[in-house]
């Protein structure tokens, strides 16, 4: 007996008929032919009647082009904007050809033309920063090669990250957007639809920066567009997610009228050549300081990365026992930046002693970074230099709108 | 004939938490809502490319659904937050259900999600999980075959529904239910009624289901030989279930009589030809059209060979057109068709004009609307669709019932194939203990509750089933304890509490301990039992009081057999001349004054033979 086949089990005086499911553990799963599931223990008696079928899915063709629509390129890295369940064995796929996700979002093909290549088929936490190299690579390729917009669809765990790190490494006079859903594109209900219109509009749009576009609020209503630095998933599981964290988010679409409204200054498409600056150094790391915190975590990490983000508590504190660490570490070469752990507001060590002891250490102040983005900026800095003085230039510098001015 | 007929029951259960998250199981009313949101829904496409056919009409218009929150409900009735377990409690429930019913638990309960799209369920699907199979019923017609029960949670309510979209209220999303449906065993009329009797009395057994309106749905599945399956949602009486069937029968024969007819006349299939007709009503009177006119236009389609057929009766009091006009209801709000007029301010000119403007043959009907172009060529198509499934006969439904009996179209039969596994919910084993152990408890059944009450207590017929199908038997057995009169404690806890209630007293305040209070003070004499519904009165009001000390405070203690006396003394003395003059008559009056005194305090019977015994002393001093 396989998973496939339709067979008869015998339990006692009743009988169940349908289709062997894949099952792990102690029972048998079939489904019957009402279409639900049940479970049966492996000492029933079987009787196989139909050995599997397969049954070869019809391939869709690509949709017509319409040349007075731009062509905007989908990049899949994972994340799943759109699904399809095969009812008869429950099974769910994750589509990612262009004529798959135009078929299960009809309303894209109103909006724009789309060429599409899968870069990763991955978990969005197995995500690596050598993955962001090549994805930088492939969005560059896709401008280069007429792409009017780039829409990368990312798994909505890490999709923070690699937005901060493509503000960085790129500088686009495109739109480059990314979108995912939180809740499953396999479920009616799914934010999915909504989120790849509203990212279509913004990817066909005049706004030439990385953002990411998801749900504002628990209804189908609009979209906000959040620039790529700023952003952060800030709830496991509610559609409005993604919010935008010391800034306001660039903008808004309005899902039924599926009109942009800005409200902040951005680049506009057009305004600046595409270059790209890919060059990154993974040896860093982002610690979050908790009180009693043992300080040799500081040497741990002293001894084998280049740079180290502190989320500290409060404008940026760590215990007063840290701070001959961290002065060491400095010393060693090791660049180390402070964050907060309050995620809301900007860094300050003059106020207090432990914080004017750190600035003497030489810890650079994040301003008011997301310590993520703050991680993914140090990475990206010192893939292209180590000199300590330009790092702490850079760091503090408004390169992608991820800090604001002091 | 060969009527064939199954039951689904669907039936709420009375748990603490609802299925998948730990909200209560209460029901609120809309203008408690605390938050909004608004969603829409897609559908999914199956791999092999096939979309069930319900699903596609829904999805035909895009719909919005508002759905209103409350603090009782919570992100997994948003759909913003995975489920939690399956609930035990619903489980065990379910269980004891299937084991009633002689059924078989699965080994290890799966829950799927089954796909629907009408907005019920916020995130498109319902949770369902099959429990049991293979149980029956013996009725005197036959044999019952259960054939499954599922546990699922309870659909969202619907509140209303307009161009704007349907506003539901979560909760009632959630609610843990059982879904039984027998096989296709039922031949008449009257089986289906004690069929679904039987049912509900073995729900109402386990004491663990909601009672009320709504907390209990039928939904009857229908075909006879030549007609078609059709499923005949949300009859809300057991009562009405023979009508329903006996309706739906004569549906299915009229609408075989019209093919056979439309067959004679020689029909084709319907073309989808829409003509613009909106010259002809240039200067209509017609108020509905003249105003559809101002930005829009006139449809109109032929239906050739449907010329009287249209409106021909097929259920007492609906015609052939409200099968075609049912189908149109979601596009548009009014549909007219030729056999209906003149009328409506239409004359005969324009209904000349406009057979002569669609090429029409007198055999042919007409059909046309007045509306935004785009819904008023959904609307003609949809009807089109559905007179060419009259040729073919009687087309698979899934159909409303109406109050009086008949049915309306609600959505095509929904095909089979559309449920997968809920994966953020792990599978329940249930092991041979557990199933033993509810084996073991399995409550007594109402109908032989109530032949025990009648053995045991020596209650009539009506008083014992009354108290064994309500929710207070136990606390009646309870009660029985105590020594008192059965007849007495049934209607206190009966007739008493519900005209109490119709008073507006407070009753639900009542505890089991008042009611035990009350009838210790009867079975130690301490009161008596006219002075029961004003102590029930003040303990609900005043719920915290015990019946003790409230009896005393209402000064309804009994009095004992020397006042009485002397209070009938002393009347019987300032009324000797009343004596004189009426002889034995006078027992009656003057029983009404004292009782006027005393009532609630003491027992009539007593107040009369004392009265008796010493108007006829006093008669003899004389
Ligand atoms: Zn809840």
């Amino acid at each position: 007996m396989k998973v496939g086949d339709r067979v008869k089990i015998k339990r006692g005086n009743i009988t169940h008929t349908g289709i062997v499911m894949p099952s792990k553990g102690d029972f048998i799963v079939l489904k019957l032919d009402n279409g639900y599931n049940i479970g049966i223990k492996k000492d029933a008696k079987t009787f196989i009647l139909e050995k599997e079928k397969k049954i070869v899915p019809k391939k869709t063709s690509a949709p017509p082009i319409n040349p007075s629509l731009p062509t905007v390129s989908i990049l899949s890295t994972g994340g799943t904007i759109a699904s399809k369940v095969d009812y008869r064995t429950g099974a769910v796929t994750s589509q990612f050809d262009v004529e798959d996700i135009l078929r299960a979002i009809p309303e894209l093909g109103e909006i724009a033309n789309f060429k599409g290549e899968v870069i990763y088929n991955i978990l969005s936490e197995n995500m690596r920063a050598e993955y962001w190299q090549t994805l930088a690579r492939a969005i560059a390729a896709e401008i280069e090669g007429g792409a009017d917009g780039v829409m990368i669809t990312h798994g909505t765990d890490t999709m923070g990250y690699t937005a901060a790190a493509l503000s960085f490494m790129l500088i686009t006079p495109v739109p480059i957007v990314l979108v995912g859903s939180q809740r499953s594109a396999d479920r009616p209900s799914s934010d999915n639809a909504m989120n790849a219109v509203c990212a279509t509009k913004v990817a066909t749009s005049d706004i030439a920066e990385v953002t990411v576009v998801m749900h504002a609020t628990m209804s189908d209503d609009y979209c906000l567009i959040h620039r790529g630095t700023r952003v952060r998933k800030m709830h496991t599981s509610r559609r409005d997610a993604f919010h935008s964290i010391n800034a306001r988010p660039i903008g808004k679409v309005d899902y039924a009228t599926r009109e942009i409204e800005t409200f902040v200054e951005y680049k506009k498409r057009g305004e600046q050549k595409l270059m790209i600056k890919d060059h990154i150094e993974p040896k860093c790391s982002l610690v979050k300081f908790y009180p009693g915190a043992d300080p040799s975590i500081v040497d741990h990490y002293a001894a084998r990365y280049k740079g180290l983000v502190i989320e500290g508590t409060g404008l940026g504190h760590v215990s007063t026992e840290w701070v001959p660490h961290i002065e060491k570490a400095v010393k060693k070469g090791v660049h180390i930046v402070m964050t907060s752990q309050c995620l809301g507001g900007r860094i300050c060590d003059l106020v207090y002693d432990t914080g004017r002891d750190l600035l003497e250490a030489g810890v650079i102040e994040g301003g008011d970074m997301l310590p993520e983005t703050a991680l993914v900026k140090l990475m990206w800095i010192l893939g292209r230099t180590d000199d300590p003085d330009e790092v702490r230039t850079l760091m503090r510098k408004n390169i992608a709108g991820e800090i604001s001015g002091l | 004939m060969g009527l064939k007929a199954g039951l689904e029951i669907h039936q709420q259960l009375d748990t603490k938490r609802k299925l998948f998250c730990n909200c209560p199981t209460e029901l609120r009313s809309t203008s408690e809502s605390t938050y909004e949101m608004c969603r829409h829904l897609q559908i999914a496409e199956s791999e092999l490319g096939e979309i069930d056919r319900a699903a596609l009409e829904e999805a035909q218009v895009k719909r919005r659904f508002i759905y209103k929150g409350y603090d009782t409900t919570c992100l997994v009735e948003n759909d913003e937050s995975p489920p939690l377990p399956l609930n035990p409690e619903a489980l065990d429930i379910a269980l004891e259900v299937a084991l009633l019913l002689d059924m078989v638990p699965v080994d290890e309960v799966h829950t799927m999600r089954k796909i629907v799209i009408d907005g019920s369920n916020t995130a498109g699907f319902q949770r369902t999980a099959f429990v049991a199979s293979d149980g029956k019923i013996s009725t005197d017609e036959g044999i019952v075959h259960i054939d499954t029960l599922c546990l699922e949670e309870e659909a969202a309510q619907k509140i209303s529904e307009d161009v704007g979209g349907v506003v539901y209220s979560l909760d009632r999303l959630g609610i843990p239910l059982v879904e039984i449906a027998t096989k296709a065993d039922i031949t008449t009329p009257q089986q289906a009624r004690i069929v679904a009797e039987h049912l509900g009395m073995i729900l109402r057994s386990t004491g663990k289901v909601k009672r009320g309106i709504g907390t209990i749905r039928q939904d009857i599945n229908i075909s006879i030989a030549e007609g078609a399956r059709v499923e005949i949602k949300g009859v809300q009486t057991l009562g009405m279930i023979g009508t329903i069937i006996e309706r739906e029968v004569l549906r299915q024969v009229n609408l075989l009589k019209i093919k056979d007819e439309l067959k004679r006349r020689g029909a084709k299939h319907v073309k989808t030809e829409i003509i613009d007709v909106s010259d002809v009503f240039a200067s209509t009177q017609c108020s509905m059209i003249k105003k559809a006119l101002k930005n829009n236009a006139v449809l109109a389609v032929k239906l050739t060979s449907f010329g009287g057929l249209v409106g021909r009766e097929i259920q007492p009091g609906r015609q052939f057109w409200d099968e075609l006009s049912d189908r149109a209801k979601r596009f548009v709000g009014r549909v007219f068709h030729t056999d209906e007029l003149p009328g409506y301010g239409m004359t005969n000119a324009e209904i000349t004009k406009l057979k002569k403007k669609v090429h029409a043959a007198p055999d042919d009907g007409i059909i046309f609307v007045a509306g935004e172009r785009s819904k008023a060529n959904l609307a003609l198509n949809a009807i089109i669709q559905r007179a060419n499934e009259a040729l073919e006969g009687i087309p698979e439904e899934t159909r409303k019932a109406l109050e009086d009996g008949n049915s309306a179209y609600m959505r095509p039969l929904p095909g089979a194939a559309r449920m997968y596994p809920e994966t953020d919910v792990l599978p329940v084993p249930i092991s041979k203990e557990l199933v033993k152990k509810i084996q073991r408890s399995l409550p007594e059944l109402l109908h032989e509750r109530k032949e025990r009450y009648i053995r045991e207590y020596g209650l009539n017929d009506e008083l014992a089933g009354l108290i064994a199908c309500s929710e207070r038997a136990p606390l009646f057995e309870r009660i029985m304890t105590l020594g008192v009169s059965p007849t007495l404690v049934v209607r206190t806890l009966t007739a008493t509490i519900s005209e109490l209630s119709k008073d507006g007293v407070p009753v639900q305040l009542l505890t089991e301990q008042h009611f035990i209070g009350v009838f210790e003070l009867i079975s130690a004499n301490k009161m008596a039992k006219e002075g029961i519904p004003s102590l029930l009165r003040a303990l609900a009001t005043k719920p915290s009081k015990t019946a003790s000390t409230t009896v005393s405070e209402l000064g309804l203690e009994t009095l004992s057999k020397e006042d009485i006396e002397k209070l009938i003394i002393e009347i019987v003395e300032s009324k000797r001349d009343f004596i004189k003059e009426r002889g034995t008559d006078a027992v009656k009056p003057l029983m009404g004054l004292i009782m006027e005194q005393v009532r609630g305090k003491v027992d009539g019977e007593l107040v009369s033979t004392v009265l008796k015994e010493k108007i006829a002393k006093a008669m003899g001093e004389v």
